[in-house]
């Protein structure tokens, strides 16, 4: 709670356009001995002296710098008060023009709606430090132990880079023996520069490193039973052979890797019929016991056979269920059940591994036989992306092996060899091939896919959400921060998350050990990981006025909110990424953050004056903007000299999803005419960095439209629009379609009451 | 001995490597050889396969740049020598003078009032710029630069009366005193006036997928319209040249990665803006690696998308501002000479280490690219290790700060 506030105002950057000295003196004027500072500064950046000179001697336990946006300013200003900003310069004068329409002429002073505006925001922000305090962090105790699941590659690298960087290791092995699909592939495709030679995997010496690492802890024949607490101090319970073993841990890497798919998709190229077609695993499991008599081997990469017979079957499957409809099981509502989500697309997804793969093993093959061997490759698209064009290259030179794009029709048994036939060739021709031994690719189905492995003992569940989103990987949404899951702490390395190469999962477990011990950090500091990494603020609940009404719990998109038997919340701070989708959702307004709250928001609203006159005073218009995309494409726009109606006061929010149905409440009944919800794109492809933050608040619009509607004014009045970061051409149309939508209905029927 | 880390490049893999390293609590310094932060991304539209644009990435980037005082960083900087050894270097940093203030300074009105215009080098020269100017709406840091070799005489006169501006400043040399260094100097496009067969960038019409980036780009030269440069009317016909430069002995020895992708998702820019137009892709394999296959598939069930297995063999100018392609169709062996209103070279990348003679003591290999230093606790991330897209530059980047962190450890 600011008390004694100053307020700064920066010529520099506010341009010209508004008259700063009249602004100041009507901040003196209505706030009096709350803001013991207004001063109008030439250049502000030059005034950081006086601003800790003001502080100390004034005792002032806020600072409001008003000029540019405070995406352009947060972190320049490190002064010891609790600093907020007021955006005159982008979205106030650069994108101000008049109530007509028309550009504005400042020859003759700040015209009085921009006067009026600016007024507005500069209230509205010395509210925001009124309802403020500067947060004190929740930590957690932050133990240096990261829990690796799976002990294949990536997990075995993850084990050695996370006790290299410091930290103690316990890894997680299902099997007996560490190593994992690695076990059988004693010579990879290339892993380092010149990116020309198969290498040695040097398996042994990963696990021998493992193994006599002091730090490091390995459970065999073990898995997860579960994971509960929080990043910084999670519970994991493992089921090991001497029963289960619970140990504390701080962040977890999953590398629990792939399964191969089920043979049962190959039956259609002959897998399991003819015995002489086998997968690329089988094969590399004879090539190392030095089993391969065959001398003409075909490598198929075309697996559309497989694919047309699978979408064939899995219409009749639809048919055959759409017929039995009746016959649905019904589930049992608190059991979990895992959605297997192994399908023929695992085929399609491990294209890339499987052409690097084919290519490796009939170099082994003809090396093996001293070139007496035939290698055939066929493929659709010799899927070899970037630096691995080298070893393709060099394999195309390469004697015995023969390579040709084809589509594969069948492949069919001939007396004691099989035929492959082959069609649309680069050799001019059809032509069907005779060889020896057929060797299909392998589907790589992550192990996610089928089992919920971490084990969660959540609320919201033992498995990930969001997995079908990505056919079962433990992927990321995001392209530029591909470790973020919606499980704090967790992160994804290797096969599981992609299908990828040796050298890849060998990089992707160096990245997961960075952000688990980055996740271990910032719990013991008590401060926000991703993408409010430093934040220590978290939501603080007042559980006298908890009604259990669960929406909090269920509403939160990295499940950081578990319940007791009576379902009161019980906070998890360091799973929680400080969205404030857990405010937007309770209706009783019981959780608020340090720095961010129900009252603060409903109060800076409360702030703007609102006049009685609809028609020659003007509609006022709330805009909540989501600070991540629509509030930058606003300063953006203002920048580009885009203008918009200005009668619109915008306010930034963490998230769509921290919107409260009070505020809608809050803006109407102080007689706004319409409030705008700016965020971000929702569905498959959502843009949110909160994941569900627009989704959630598109779903509770329709309530705030009903409860409207029982109030007797028109739930057009709100609206909400999805913008991208780089919609700042479009942006100002929207809101003054908006606005005009609002002219066209007319004042708030509950206007000046 | 420093506990400091010196990341090398300003783009996707150098940000995320100096935010990650920062955020484990360690001191670092990025060095960026252009007046912002960003890269190659800032002068992309959308990424694949979600569509999605580069400045949300971004912006969270430079918040949480902005937040962290553990990183400090320098634009239109270079490294100019390092001396020393693991744990102890000294990097000499050569900083070109922006010109003008340090504090985000609205120059828009004073800029649009010069005269003076230079080849804008953002928008692959196909626009122009003046000599004050901000690259991009997102700029980080959001400050203005003043190239004066693009001042015009009365520029100059205006200029100098400006506040805020100091046309005088000299360039200077600064010392970081650092551990370990990540190097994320990333990748130019291909030279397209190499490809002398493609016609070397003298076929009007026949422009660059990055160029064609720009055109779909909202701050783009054309506001994110796609027309052909030479009459600015949207293309009917048009043709995709994959593998040029790359898959080539003569030119990139390896695949680019990134191509078939980039086309793939053109296409869908230029669907979005024209349903009716017809796109031909010439290709030597559509590599659409993991579950990027669903952006092809996607891409294939258009039905005025077509494809033809086939290297491109000349491009060449036709009547009407039209292009001449010449291709063989590899399967039907049948030779293919068509003309298209717009033609888009799928040019790949070079790694920006491509030529640069004994830049640090790292070993490259034939193409320029970084094949080693982890020894010398330097470490290569991005692009300027090998061809990637950006979220493997970004998981590149992140393992790269592990690796450097954990040679700064408990010094």
């Amino acid at each position: 709670m600011a008390e004694k506030i100053g307020v700064y105002f920066d010529v520099q950057n506010i341009g010209g356009g508004l008259d700063v000295e009249a602004l100041a003196a009507r901040t003196r004027e209505k706030w009096g001995d709350f803001v013991p500072i207004v001063k109008v500064c030439s250049v502000l950046a030059d005034a950081v002296d006086e601003i800790n000179a003001d502080i100390s001697s004034q005792q002032l336990d806020g600072v409001l710098l008003c000029g540019v946006s405070p995406r352009a300013e947060i972190g320049v200003y490190r002064v010891p008060a609790q600093v907020e900003y007021v955006n005159l310069r982008e979205q106030c004068v650069l994108s101000y023009k008049n109530p007509d329409g028309s550009q504005p002429d400042f020859s003759g002073g700040a015209p009085e709606p921009l006067a009026i505006m600016a007024a507005d925001y500069v209230n509205m922000g010395v509210v925001k430090l009124q309802k403020s305090q500067p947060p004190d962090s929740a930590t957690v105790s932050g133990v240096r132990r990261v829990l690796v699941i799976g002990g294949g590659i990536s997990g075995l690298t993850a084990a050695l880079e996370a006790a290299a960087t410091g930290y103690e290791v316990v890894l997680v092995e299902k099997s007996e023996q560490l190593g994992g699909a690695a076990v059988n592939i004693p010579v990879s495709s290339p892993l380092v520069p010149n990116w020309t030679e198969k290498q040695s995997v040097n398996l042994n010496m990963k696990i021998s490193a493992v193994v006599g690492n002091p730090d490091i802890t390995v459970y065999l024949k073990s898995q997860m039973e579960t994971l509960g607490g929080q990043p910084g101090e999670f519970k994991a319970t493992i089921a090991a052979p001497q029963g289960p073993v619970s140990i504390d841990v701080g962040a977890v890497v999953l590398a629990t890797g792939w399964k191969p798919l089920d043979n049962k998709y190959l039956a259609p190229m002959g897998l399991e019929c003819f015995a002489n077609v086998v997968t690329a695993a089988e094969f590399g499991k004879r090539l190392l016991a030095g089993n391969v008599s065959a001398r003409r081997i075909a490598f198929v990469l075309d697996t559309t056979i497989a694919e047309d017979a699978a979408r064939d079957a899995a219409e009749a499957a639809a048919q055959q269920a759409q017929d039995g409809k009746m016959a649905e099981e019904e589930k049992d509502a608190g059991k979990f059940v895992k959605e297997d989500l192994e399908s023929i697309r695992h085929l399609a997804y491990s294209n890339a591994v499987n052409s690097v793969g084919m290519l490796r093993l009939a170099d082994s093959v003809c090396e093996q036989t001293d070139d007496a061997t035939q290698a055939f490759i066929l493929y659709k698209n010799m899927t070899v992306p970037g630096i691995l064009e080298r070893f393709y290259k060099k394999m195309q030179d390469r004697l015995g092996v023969m390579m040709t794009k084809a589509d594969v029709t069948a492949i069919r048994e001939a007396g004691n060899h099989l035929v492959v036939e082959c069609k649309n060739t680069l050799l001019g021709m059809d032509f069907d091939l005779e060889v020896d031994l057929v060797v299909l690719p392998t589907g790589m189905v992550p192990t996610t896919a089928k089992d919920a492995v971490v084990r969660f003992d959540y609320r919201q569940g033992p498995d990930f959400p969001d997995l079908q989103l990505f056919d079962g990987f433990t992927d990321s949404n995001y392209i530029c921060f591909p470790y973020e899951t919606r499980r704090t702490g967790v992160y994804a390395a290797g096969c599981v998350r992609q299908p990828m190469t040796m050298d890849a999962c060998e990089e992707d477990a160096c990245g997961a050990v960075l952000k688990a011990a980055q996740c271990i950090e910032a719990a013991s500091r008590g401060v926000a990981v991703h993408p409010r990494s430093g934040d220590a603020s978290y939501p603080v609940f007042n559980f006298v006025r908890c009604t259990q009404c669960k929406r909090c719990t269920e509403e939160c998109p990295f499940g950081a909110l578990d319940d007791d038997e009576k379902g009161t919340p019980k906070p998890n701070p360091a799973r929680c990424r400080r969205c404030g989708t857990c405010f937007g959702a309770c209706p009783e307004r019981v959780i608020s953050f340090a720095d961010y709250n129900i009252d603060q928001i409903g109060s800076m609203i409360r702030e703007v004056v609102v006049p009685k006159d609809f028609r020659r005073e003007g509609p006022r218009v709330l805009v909540l903007a989501c600070e991540n995309d629509a509030y930058p494409a606003l300063d953006m726009a203002g920048m580009r000299r885009r203008t918009w109606n200005p009668y619109v006061r915008i306010i930034p929010v963490r998230c769509l999803g921290s919107v409260n149905a009070i505020w809608v409440s809050d803006a109407m009944s102080k007689g706004f005419d319409g409030v705008m919800l700016l965020g971000c794109k929702y569905g498959d492809d959502y843009q949110c960095h909160f994941v569900k933050g627009s989704e959630i608040c598109s779903r509770r619009k329709e309530n705030i439209a009903e409860t409207l509607n029982r109030l007797g004014v028109q739930p057009e009045r709100v609206e909400q629009l999805e913008v991208g970061i780089d919609e700042y051409d479009k942006v100002p149309d929207l809101i003054d379609g908006f606005v005009s939508r609002i002219m066209d209905m007319g004042p708030n029927p509950f206007k000046g009451m | 001995m420093s506990n400091a880390i010196l990341v090398v490049g300003g783009g996707f893999a150098g940000l995320t490597a100096a935010i990650e390293a920062a955020e484990l609590g360690r001191d670092v310094y990025i060095v960026e050889k252009t007046p912002w932060l960003g890269g190659r991304v800032a002068q992309l539209n959308k990424y694949f396969p979600k569509l999605c644009p580069p400045s949300c990435g971004l912006e969270i980037q430079f918040q949480r740049i902005r937040k962290n005082p553990r990183i400090k960083f320098f634009t239109q900087a270079e490294l100019i020598g390092l001396v020393g050894s693991k744990g102890d270097y000294t990097a000499k940093i050569r900083l070109t003078p922006r010109r003008t203030a340090p504090h985000n300074v609205d120059f828009s009105l004073l800029a649009s009032a010069l005269t003076g215009e230079a080849d804008n080098e953002f928008d692959f020269g196909l626009s122009k710029r003046k000599a004050l100017y901000k690259a991009m709406p997102f700029a980080f840091p959001g400050r203005y630069v003043l190239d004066a070799k693009t001042l015009s005489k009365s520029d100059m006169a205006r200029v100098a009366g400006a506040k805020f501006i100091d046309p005088t400043q000299e360039s200077r040399d600064i010392d970081l005193n650092v551990g370990a260094l990540v190097v994320a100097t990333g990748w130019r496009p291909y030279d397209m006036t190499r490809l002398t067969n493609l016609g070397a960038g003298r076929v009007r019409n026949c422009i660059s997928n990055m160029q064609l980036e720009r055109l779909a780009s909202p701050f783009g030269p054309t506001g994110g319209k796609i027309v052909r440069p030479s009459d600015n009317c949207p293309p009917m016909n048009v043709a995709f040249v994959q593998c040029a430069g790359s898959r080539d002995q003569n030119h990139l020895n390896y695949c680019s990665y990134i191509c078939c992708m980039a086309t793939f998702k053109q296409c869908l820019y230029l669907l979005e803006q024209n349903p009716n137009v017809r796109i031909t892709i010439y290709y030597i394999d559509l590599r659409a690696p993991g579950r990027y296959v669903n952006v092809l598939e996607k891409v294939k069930a258009q039905p005025n998308v077509s494809f033809v297995k086939g290297k491109a063999a000349e491009v060449a100018q036709a009547e009407d501002d039209r292009v001449w392609l010449t291709a063989e169709d590899a399967v039907r062996g049948e030779k293919l000479k068509l003309v298209y209103d717009l033609v888009v070279l799928a040019t790949g990348m070079q790694p920006s280490l491509a030529g640069v003679k004994d830049f640090l003591p790292l070993p490259l290999d034939e193409d320029g690219f970084i094949a080693g230093g982890e020894e010398a606790g330097i470490y290569a991330a991005g692009c300027a290790r090998m061809p990637l897209d950006v979220t493997r530059a970004a998981r590149s980047g992140t393992a790269a700060a592990l690796k450097a962190v954990q040679t700064v450890e408990g010094r």
